[in-house]
């Protein structure tokens, strides 16, 4: 069951995908292409870049390492050595350490926002909600928990927090064998 | 005699159904408060229709079906809704979900809305169709995929089969309710046939369980003498006992020799498969108008006094149960493991505080010293657990990919085919915990999987973002430009005026001076 939907969003999204690469074609190089499909696309900035796309293009052109992403972790290093052909390197830790644990999505005070508009302004992917002057709302099937809406730029303390994302037994994972004890 | 076939390996394992099956169906006290999970089946969860403080009667919908994929819940006794909450449900992973807590009066008073049909053979197949779903009919045979929507069929279908193999160990649940309510489980089953209208319809069951093919063919001869005519497509079928025949791809095999194609459903072969027990709640939705509010659960175990099945109303403790069928005096939860489902593919419980769902066939009550832990050794490449996979998979090969997190490879090799049916486990000599792997890939794919479709709705989000303030700026720009270029454009008309009235001034003062001249 869980197959067929994912099969049915991964179409639906194709079939989207499609259509917002005919329409907001970004003019590109194959190899950026495909580093910025291997990029987590928190859009945090992170790496030094103001995105993942400027990232992946930093790369390509080795004015940037490919160990500058905190979000994508060890993993997406080695996915990225792989594409390349590199020594996969343990992530700089200039950049941020990989946080371990639940994703973390950002949740807005309705009581202390004062509606300035400036987490709008900021958000990569346009996951928070509101006008100028009334409470704002992070939209959380959007919010890809890049902490660029947090204080300072929220002038306004513990107004926008980060917090887990709930477990729920929809996207609960089994325990790694290994890790329990039936070592090998 | 008709032929039979065979699915690929399989194992042969000791039953242990006579610990549970002797005794009749037993019908447990009422506990004082029911726990009844939101979602109790694939699909969507059901929308909460009652409040704190509302009085239910047996059998009153209190939740309801949010899309064709989801099923409605019902209030299995009356009482008082006490509370809306998250209660830890009978899940691997211990977490709290939705629940309505009903806090029982006793009475067991049935709700005004439910009646027999006068003429349920006389409804037409939308109506009956709807009133399969209506009742919360989901799949009982552990998969408690919604009935209602495997009842559509896109395709004609030539066999309708009707899985009473019961495979696992220890579960004798189907096998009572057979031999206990046969004719319910022939009419429910000819009405389903009016639905999915097969050339043929076969009731399957494994050739351990003599007793339920013994009833299955006294009733349908019975109902045969009665004037039932269409009875006469239906043929009860004993099958090899071997694990996992109870598997809907197996059963499918051997009663038909069809394959289900990898990743298909058995409609693409033109075979339906319901569960017995199933199949009994579709004939208590339509001829007794009663929703699924109770199941027979088989609680068994070496230590349990009064195992049997028993008929548990949804939402009742697990530690209820045991306390009636006498498998807490050892302890229950703490000095027992306890499992839902059976040895093979049933998981453990978090604790005793669950509920029984309409998942639940059973609960194995294993004291835990008899849980000798395995250390597993490393895996030495001798590819029994291939030989007895049902599914044709390699898990030889998943095994390693799994520890590697390979997803590509895994699909590759089609994890998402394998059941975890167990018998790879049993015959590995190294005692890898294979399904445990193949469980942990599959989540861990999962989360991989919607992480990559995330990501990349995020990174359409940012390139519309980014266009849209392009465009703003590129307005901007143009606005700015235009504003530039009218502003030149009056300075030049200005200038061109104020040369224009300069000369004409000019001329105005040669005019003048020629008119003083003049
Ligand atoms: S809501 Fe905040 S944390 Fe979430 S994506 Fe937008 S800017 Fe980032
Ligand atoms: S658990 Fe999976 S891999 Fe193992 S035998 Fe069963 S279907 Fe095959
Ligand atoms: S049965 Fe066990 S030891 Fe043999 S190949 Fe399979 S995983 Fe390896």
């Amino acid at each position: 069951m869980s197959v067929l939907l994912l099969t049915a969003l991964a179409l639906a999204f194709g079939v989207f995908l499609g259509f917002v690469a005919i329409k907001f074609r970004v003019e590109g190089d194959p190899i950026v292409e495909k580093i910025d499909t291997l990029l987590p696309q928190t859009q945090c900035g992170q790496c030094g870049y103001p995105g993942c796309r400027p990232y992946a293009e930093a790369i390509a052109s080795e004015e940037a390492e490919i160990n500058q992403c905190p979000p994508g972790g060890e993993a997406g290093v080695q996915a990225l050595a792989e594409l390349l052909g590199k020594e996969p390197m343990p992530l700089n830790p200039d950049n941020g350490v990989a946080e371990e644990g639940p994703a973390m999505l950002a949740l807005i005070d309705e009581e202390t926002c004062i509606g300035c508009t400036k987490c709008v302004q900021i958000c990569p992917v346009d996951a928070i909600s509101g006008a100028p002057g009334f409470m704002h709302t992070v939209l959380d099937v959007y919010c890809t928990g890049c902490e660029l809406c947090l204080p300072p730029l929220c002038p306004v303390d513990d107004c926008i927090i980060m917090v887990p994302v709930e477990a729920n037994i929809r996207t609960w994972k089994w325990s790694n064998p290994e890790a329990v004890g039936a070592v090998l | 005699m008709n032929k039979l076939w065979r699915f690929n390996g399989g194992v042969k394992l000791s039953g242990f159904k006579s610990l549970s099956n002797a005794a009749g169906v037993k019908r447990p006290p009422l506990p004082k408060r029911l726990y009844l999970p939101l979602q109790q089946h694939i699909g969507a969860p059901a929308e909460a229709l009652v409040e704190v403080g509302d009085k239910v009667y047996k059998g009153q919908l209190i939740a309801a079906s949010s899309s064709f994929i989801s099923a409605p819940v019902h209030a299995s006794s009356s009482g008082t809704v006490v509370e809306l909450k998250k209660h830890i449900i009978a899940h691997p992973s211990g977490i709290a979900e939705d629940c309505i807590v009903i806090e029982t009066d006793g009475k067991d008073e049935w709700h005004s809305s439910i009646s027999a049909l006068s003429n349920p053979d006389a409804l037409d197949l939308d109506e009956l169709r709807s009133r399969i779903s209506e009742a919360g009919v989901v799949g009982l045979g552990g998969a408690v995929f919604p009935s209602g929507a495997k009842l559509k069929p896109t395709r004609s279908i030539d066999t309708l089969v009707i899985n009473g193999a019961e495979c696992e160990p220890y579960i004798t649940c189907d096998d009572r309710l057979m031999r206990t309510r046969p004719r319910e489980i022939i009419r429910g089953l000819l009405l389903l046939r009016r639905l999915v209208n097969p050339t043929e319809c076969i009731i399957a069951v494994e050739d351990n369980k003599p007793e339920a093919v013994q009833h299955l063919r006294r009733a349908i001869d019975e109902l045969k003498s009665e004037g039932i005519g269409s009875v006469s497509t239906v043929r009860v079928v004993a099958v090899p006992t071997l694990f996992p025949a109870g598997g809907e791809k197996q059963l499918i095999k051997v009663l038909t020799g069809k394959a289900v194609p990898q990743r298909g459903l058995p409609y693409e072969v033109g075979v339906v498969c319901l569960n017995v027990g199933t199949t009994a709640a579709v004939y208590d939705a339509i001829y007794e108008g009663k929703p699924l509010i109770s199941r027979l659960v088989t609680i068994t175990g070496p230590n349990v006094k009064h195992a049997a099945n028993y008929e548990v109303p949804i939402g009742t403790p697990v530690q209820h149960m045991l306390d009636i069928a006498g498998a807490d005096d050892t302890g229950g939860g703490e000095q027992n493991r306890l499992i839902m489902g059976g040895p093979m593919m049933g998981h453990v419980l978090p604790n005793a505080q669950v509920p029984v769902v309409k998942a639940t066939n059973c609960i194995l009550v294993e004291p835990k010293a008899d849980v000798v832990p395995t250390t597993a050794m490393p895996c030495i490449r001798c590819g029994s657990c291939a030989d007895v996979c049902p599914m044709h998979l390699l898990p030889q090969q998943l095994y390693w990919h799994a520890r590697g997190k390979a997803f590509d490879k895994l699909d590759h090799h089609n994890l998402a085919d394998c059941i975890e049916c167990g018998c790879c486990a049993v015959a590995c000599p190294s005692k890898i915990p294979l399904v445990h792997y193949f469980r942990f890939a599959k989540t861990e794919k999962k989360e991989f999987d919607a992480k990559a479709i995330f990501a990349d709705q995020s990174r359409v989000r940012m390139q519309i973002r980014e266009a849209r303030i392009a465009q703003r700026e590129r307005e901007l720009e143009e606005r700015k430009a235009k504003r530039k270029a009218d502003r030149l454009k009056k300075k030049k008309a200005k200038a061109a005026a104020a040369a224009a009235s300069a000369n004409a001034s000019v001329d105005d003062q040669d005019q003048a001076s020629n008119g003083v001249s003049v």
